[in-house]
């Protein structure tokens, strides 16, 4: 004899327990248009590594309220802007020992930006895993003599907010074969891993359960393509490897650090997961 | 210094009358379904303290994924497990005990986590810190408070 409820019986109670409980469950009917002009895939087919996993992927925005999308269609209404505005006067603004600006070696930040943020995390020429993050502090300390900034300051997220804006619309395409596939590997074995006190792995929130309710939170597919994201809660700009920490955080395990090999190797696991969707380069959360 | 309270605690269960060595988690008998029969403690549960202990963020928190409709001041139910109305019909106290304690004794790989567990855990942290855990990191509820869980579970009758 066995316990175990089947699927079914879980599906019906959960769409039992849904018919008096919160009125959206799955992700919005909706279309994202960024200023009424650009229009973003937010929906696609899963990619072929998913096979068994997911069929559709969703981005995060469609899981939020209609006054939170709405945030995101104009930017105007988008707080990520202010720091937009920020990071951009940044890359024109001459530091360090070598008194240079990110300009002055990459100039036009629409033109040598773009599409960069689709491609991240990627494995430089070293052979390393690197996010945008260790990409901007590579040149802060070795081509500008500046400092490094820490990897959740707010100067690192103005510029990582304002260098991914570049990218908004153009679909995610990070590589997971090739000198990546290692990584990739470790990634997706720490996206199955049931971390913490809870035993709770990434996949049971996010890919078992997105649609559901925990407590208060709509679950989402836990998708990395709108980050960086403006996160009303906290009234600030959150990175990715910021997300990873609360949620790792949150099953009452010890977390990895922001920056972490770990967290690299988990960021371009999860990216891949959301080969099909379009970066956002601006998302806001609740 | 946990070791002091749970001294305390065996006093006070002491001067309570009722002789009876707590149960650790580690030192638990299950039966072959996931069951456990015997009281973690001796002492009765008190349903509402497990009403209280399963409605609290740092406790049971069993409202984060489970309705429960005997509940209806308790905003933002979530839905991630089954609905416990009538879980008292379905499970019997033993049952109920083992699925609190443990629920992977009775539903192989579940979400549901151990309530009176201490390991072995993945990089486990000392709670919602995301610090380490303490070498005698304790269950997430004491003994006492399974109890008190597994009394409210019995009053949801359909
Ligand atoms: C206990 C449940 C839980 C676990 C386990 C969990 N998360 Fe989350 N996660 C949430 C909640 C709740 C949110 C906020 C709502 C949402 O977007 O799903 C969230 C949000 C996210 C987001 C932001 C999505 C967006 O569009 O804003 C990302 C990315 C994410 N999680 C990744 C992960 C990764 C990677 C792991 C594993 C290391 C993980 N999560 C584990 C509950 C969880
Ligand atoms: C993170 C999610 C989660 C939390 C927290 C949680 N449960 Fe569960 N629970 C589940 C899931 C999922 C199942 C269904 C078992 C399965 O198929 O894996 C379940 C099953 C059960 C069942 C048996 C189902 C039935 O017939 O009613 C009981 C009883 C139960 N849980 C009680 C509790 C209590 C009491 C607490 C808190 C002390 C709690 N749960 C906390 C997820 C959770």
């Amino acid at each position: 004899m066995t316990l175990r409820y089947s699927r079914t019986t879980m599906f019906a109670a959960a769409a039992l327990a849904l018919a008096c409980g919160p009125a959206m469950a799955n992700p919005a009917e909706d279309e994202l248009v960024v200023n009424e002009e650009m229009t973003i895939t937010t929906k696609a087919p899963a990619a072929a590594h998913l096979d068994g996993h997911l069929s559709e992927i969703y981005s995060g925005w469609l899981f939020r309220e209609d006054e939170t999308r709405k945030m995101q269609r104009d930017d105007f209404d988008n707080p990520n802007f202010v720091f937009v505005e920020q990071g951009l006067e940044t890359w024109d603004t001459a530091e360090g020992t070598e008194n240079k600006s990110c300009a002055d070696c990459h100039g036009d930040i629409t033109e040598s930006m773009k599409g960069l943020r689709a491609t991240l995390p990627k494995v430089n020429a070293a052979g390393n895993l690197w996010s945008m993050e260790d990409f901007v502090n590579d040149c802060r300390t070795n081509r500008m003599g500046a400092e490094a900034w820490k990897w959740n300051s707010q100067e690192m997220k103005n510029m990582t907010l304002a260098i991914s804006l570049q990218s908004r619309g153009m679909p995610v395409a990070v590589e997971i074969d090739g000198p990546a596939a290692e990584f990739w590997e470790r990634g997706k074995e720490m996206y199955y891993t049931r971390f913490g006190q809870l035993e709770m792995s990434c996949a049971n929130c996010h890919e078992d359960n997105f649609g559901n309710y925990i407590r208060a939170d709509h679950l989402s597919q836990g998708q990395v393509n709108g980050f960086p994201v403006y996160r009303l809660k906290d009234a600030g700009v959150v990175s990715i490897h910021q997300r990873f920490v609360g949620c790792v955080r949150d099953t009452r395990a010890e977390t990895f650090g922001a920056g972490s090999q770990e967290f690299r190797e988990l960021e371009l696991y999860v990216a891949s997961r959301g080969l099909g969707l379009d970066i956002e380069g601006a998302g806001v959360r609740p | 210094m946990t070791r002091y309270v749970v001294m305390a605690a065996a006093v006070a269960t002491l001067t309570a009358g009722a002789a009876f060595a707590e149960v650790a988690p580690t030192d638990v008998t299950w039966a072959e379904d996931g069951a456990i029969a015997e009281s973690l403690t001796g002492t009765a549960g008190d349903p509402a303290s497990g009403a209280k202990i399963m409605t609290t963020n740092a406790l049971g928190n069993c409202v984060a994924c489970h309705e429960i409709s005997a509940m209806p001041d308790v905003p933002f139910q979530g839905n991630i497990g089954p609905a416990l109305d009538g879980a008292a019909d379905r499970w019997t106290e033993a049952q109920l005990r083992g699925l609190v304690v443990d629920a992977k004794h009775t539903f192989e790989g579940t979400f549901m986590p151990g309530m009176y567990k201490t390991g072995p855990f993945i990089r486990p942290g000392d709670a919602y810190t995301g610090k380490a855990a303490p070498a005698d990191l304790p269950p997430i509820l004491t003994a006492q408070q399974v109890e008190d869980v597994v009394a409210y579970l019995l009053t949801l009758k359909e």
